[in-house]
């Protein structure tokens, strides 16, 4: 008789009955996971044998390593009415995410080792998925001062960007570049050239035009990205990550970077694989975004640059906002959408199930490539790592709902949507940290 | 054929024979406003809330007009700058202004889609007056009422839409509405005030007045906003006046009945001359007259939520075929 | 969905022709002659009918007439009710109906709602010194304190039945059906 993972109470155990995913090794095979005091010990084909561990049932759903999400925004401090460290780890495990990485746009902004210490422990009480913070490249994200690399280092940043914003001046960027350089963490940039965006609140083009709405040309990011690029040249040793890319042009010079062998990686966000410009006709203020919503072109090239490697992960950018702020004039609503909850099973539904990547090089772009983009470790399913993982069905279809979502803020672009592939179990050090109460 | 509009929140996706049926309607209040009582009963007991939420002397006033002369009861509400510097969403205020009982709400906002908002949130008809640079339908339909007494139809017509076109309402709905009912349209002005991929809604994109004025049954000229000029988008007013001003000498290049249209205020001596404006071509007081008429159709035909034929007509057809068949 | 079941022809071509023709005479007779006479008819079968009655009486006086055209759809009291509105037609009346003597002209007396909106609406034209109403069927069933002036033909009728007047200006057909409605 098998044990129940609702119930799961024990540190050493094993998980039969499941379909193991690995995406670091590319495999998908059914098999059974051992875990040893939280960590994993053994990962094994075919069904467990008699054993003096506990054995829990997978019930025939997927297993694989836990997701790691490198770019939310958890909002605290200073915003704990939009979502707050307990809320967005919860919404985290309840997307499969056993690790996310947060933006230092709070309030104040994460630029200072005492901010850090807070968020890390504002996590351990939560008790739920791990955090990274990401620090603030300049002192509170405005591009004039440097912010103590060490110092937030040593407290437990993994990263530093201007996140929200990216850094002003190009002198500015070369300066974090190369300060970072030794530190061996990656800048982030938010790529986009504040001039050319001006007032914009969606994409220009013609839906822009058809809308009447102030646009944001596709150059607004790539402007910035270059100029990144090129000052990434001759800056030795830095490491540069650039965050939710969105265009087609953007992917060309990330492409030509990595031909020329520059310390680059790019990410962007699910967003950007299945919604375009034209989806604002109506002036859903859920759809701001920024980047925003692209062209049909940007969004194909998008799933192109996936397939080939040019992008090396996929991230959330999860931007919880309060029912109020989005419930105002296109013009005057705050950007973002969350995110967390619908980003794995919208990269099944618009990923695997189109067949553009198999299960396994899907996971990868939420797993072990996303934590190499960072330098953090997880993703894996190696022997003596911490047992984090994710139990899933990816064939069950749910409609996206704000009631669905455990985010505080239910402010999500795919409200309506329904999509493949649903969460059932997260695993943290090898304790099922999605409550029975709250369930999935 | 039947129309079904609660709102009128644009005129992009409307039919040729939507557009025709409110344009036969306005036909009709027109000749409302010719009487000695310049009033009818059709919309007693109806509430109508004008909200402005930017100035427009001009557009509130025809919208008030029409609304007394459907003898509606109305309401304005108007408030400088945008709802957030007031301190109270556009959503409560549009709340608290349902709670009151209103039927119709008429809306003049500077956010594009904000009449969209209103109606997915109200159970009252919207009536879009402008929204930002998006629509202003009631503008396009008066410029295609004005342009049909003119013409007759819109067979074989060239118009000229000059000016501003990536910050104007008016543009957007003229070129929905005339190129749905066939008409020719070509854009002009500075490249820097012609918003991108503008040719896809079907029009053609022309930077020299003259050749754009080549043969064009009529232009309408678009008010050119100053502070454009101070967000760099064009150099100066005396250049502006200079190659995109609409004066008699370039409008010989146009056919000699060419139309000339203007939706106000103008700035006379900028975007128009003087002499034309003032001209034998120029139909800019009828439009202000075809405004009070295409409003009262606009209204009207929201309130009903449609315009159809008549029950008595349709059981006027049926006894004559009852009676064919009985015989026959 | 119901059907509609001829039962009978009231009137004819003949028939309505000197029905009209002797109401056109009654109008002359009655206003002793045709001084100050303004025919209005109301849309949409009204206004072939004030035609028709007034180029009789041009016949028999050898004067012509001045004819309008009243449409009744914004005065109409169940504007309200009803969700969809018919489409609106013009109201024609160019001259001054002020110390005229109006006669107001319909297919079918019925309600009498009609002939109310058909009231106010004139009034808001002028203040005629006289109206009188002239009908071709008059079928009963009043709502209203209204009766006609000069009618062509009484016809008791039932509340499911319909009277049904065709025109050639309009239907291509001079006629009057009396039908009924069966569900």
């Amino acid at each position: 008789m098998m044990l129940k993972l609702a119930n799961l109470n024990h540190t050493s155990y094993l998980i039969d009955n499941v379909t193991i995913v690995d995406p670091a090794k590319n495999t998908m095979y059914a098999g059974h996971v051992a875990v040893v005091d939280g960590k994993i010990d053994a990962v094994e084909r075919g069904r467990a044998k008699e054993a003096s561990l506990p054995i829990y049932d997978g019930g025939g759903l997927h297993l694989a390593p836990g997701f790691i999400d490198i770019h939310v925004h958890l909002r605290e401090p200073g915003y704990e009415y939009k979502e707050t460290v307990a809320s967005g780890t919860l919404a985290a495990v309840a997307g499969g995410f056993t690790a996310v990485a947060c933006m230092p746009n709070t309030n104040p902004a994460i630029d200072d080792p005492s901010v850090v210490e807070f968020i890390l422990k504002q996590a351990k009480i939560a008790g739920r998925a791990r955090v990274y913070p990401i620090a603030a490249a300049t002192k509170g994200r405005k591009g004039e001062i440097l912010s103590e690399y060490h110092e937030l280092v040593a407290a437990g940043a993994v990263a530093i960007t201007d996140d929200g914003s990216p850094v002003a001046s190009a002198e500015m960027a070369r300066r974090v570049m190369e300060y970072a350089a030794p530190l061996g963490i990656p800048f982030i940039e938010h790529c986009e050239d504040m001039a050319a965006s001006g007032a914009g609140v969606m994409h220009e083009g013609f839906y822009s035009t058809k809308l009447g709405l102030k646009g944001i040309p596709a150059h607004s990011e790539e402007v910035c990205l270059s100029r990144d690029l090129l000052i990434l040249k001759s800056v030795r040793g830095a490491k540069f990550h650039a965050a939710h890319m969105s265009t087609k042009g953007s992917i060309q010079l990330i492409k030509r970077a990595k031909e020329d062998g520059l310390p680059v990686t790019a990410e962007t966000a699910p967003h950007y694989l299945c919604l375009e410009d034209k989806d604002l006709v109506g002036y859903d203020t859920n759809l701001k975004i920024n980047p925003p919503l692209r062209g049909a072109d940007d969004r194909e090239a998008m799933i192109e640059a996936i397939k080939d490697g040019t992008i090396d992960c996929v991230a959330s950018d999860h931007a919880p906002h309060a029912a109020h702020e989005k419930q105002v004039e296109f013009n005057a609503a705050p950007n973002g959408s969350v995110g967390l909850e619908t980003m794995f099973p919208l990269l099944v539904t618009h990923l695997v199930k189109p067949g553009h990547l198999t299960l396994p090089q899907t996971l990868a772009l939420i797993t072990h490539k996303a934590a190499q983009c960072l330098g953090v470790p997880g993703g894996t399913l190696a022997r003596g790592v911490p047992a984090d993982l994710v139990l899933f069905d990816p064939a069950e279809t749910w409609t996206v709902s704000a009631a669905s979502l455990h985010s505080k803020s239910r402010n999500s672009a795919f409200l309506g949507h329904a999509l493949t592939g649903r969460v059932k179990h997260t695993l943290v050090d090898g304790v099922n940290v999605i409550p029975a109460k709250v369930g999935v | 054929m039947i129309t079904n509009r609660k709102h009128l929140l644009g005129l992009e996706g409307m039919t040729s024979e939507e557009i025709t049926r409110l344009l036969d309607t306005a036909e009709s209040f027109k000749e409302v406003s010719e009487r000695p009582v310049k009033k009818v009963p059709a919309l007693r007991g109806t509430t109508i809330a004008n909200l402005f939420f930017e100035a427009s002397t001009r557009t509130r006033i025809s919208f008030e007009l029409a609304e007394k002369r459907l003898s509606a009861d109305s309401v304005n509400f108007t408030v400088s700058g945008s709802s957030v510097s007031k301190g109270e969403t556009l959503r409560d205020t549009a709340e608290n202004i349902q709670a009151m009982k209103v039927d119709m709400i008429v809306i003049r906002h500077s956010a594009a889609g904000a009449p969209h908002f209103l109606a997915s949130l109200l159970e009252a008809s919207v009536v879009n007056a402008g929204d930002g640079a998006h629509e202003h339908p009631t503008q396009g339909l008066l410029d295609m009422f004005t342009l049909r007494e003119r013409w007759g139809n819109f067979d074989d017509k060239k118009v000229v839409i000059v000016g501003d076109l990536a910050h104007s309402r008016v543009a957007r709905s003229n070129i929905h509405g005339l190129v749905t009912m066939g008409v020719e349209v070509v854009v002009c002005g500075p490249p820097t005030l012609i918003p991108i991929d503008i040719e896809r809604l079907g029009v053609s994109v022309e930077t020299d007045l003259r050749k754009a004025l080549e043969d064009a049954d009529a232009v309408n000229v678009l008010r050119i906003q100053k502070e454009r000029q101070a967000a760099g988008l064009f150099p100066s007013i005396d250049e502006y006046a200079r190659v995109w001003g609409v004066n008699s000498r370039v409008l010989e290049r146009a056919k000699p009945d060419c139309v000339v249209m203007h939706p106000g205020p103008m700035n006379r001596g900028v975007e128009i001359a003087h002499d034309v404006a003032d001209g034998e071509r120029s139909v800019i007081l009828d439009q202000v007259t075809n405004g009070v008429a295409v409003r009262m159709a606009v209204l009207y035909l929201c309130s009903g939520g449609a315009a159809i034929e008549s029950t008595e007509e349709t059981e006027a057809a049926e006894a004559k075929a009852a009676k064919g068949k009985q015989v026959a | 969905m119901s059907e509609i079941v001829y039962k009978s022809t009231l009137l004819d071509r003949d028939q309505i022709r000197r029905a009209i023709k002797r109401i056109a005479h009654e109008i002359v007779e009655r206003n002793g002659g045709v001084d100050g006479l303004f025919v209005v008819g109301i849309r949409r079968r009204g206004v072939p009918l004030a035609e028709r009655i007034a180029k009789y009486i041009e016949q028999i006086e050898g004067h012509s007439i001045p004819v309008g055209a009243l449409d009744i759809t914004l005065y109409r009291d169940d504007f309200q009710s009803v969700l969809k509105h018919p489409q609106v037609g013009k109201t024609e009346i160019k001259d001054d109906i002020t110390d005229k003597i109006v006669i107001l002209v319909d297919d079918v007396l019925y309600t009498g709602r009609t002939i109310r909106a058909a009231l106010d609406e004139l009034i808001d034209f002028g203040r005629p010194k006289r109206i009188q109403l002239a009908v071709l069927i008059d079928r009963g069933h009043r709502e209203f304190p209204i009766k006609a002036d000069y009618v062509g033909k009484n016809v008791p009728t039932s509340e499911t039945e319909l009277v049904e007047v065709h025109l050639d200006e309009i239907d291509e057909a001079d006629e009057v059906l009396l039908a009924e409605k069966q569900s």
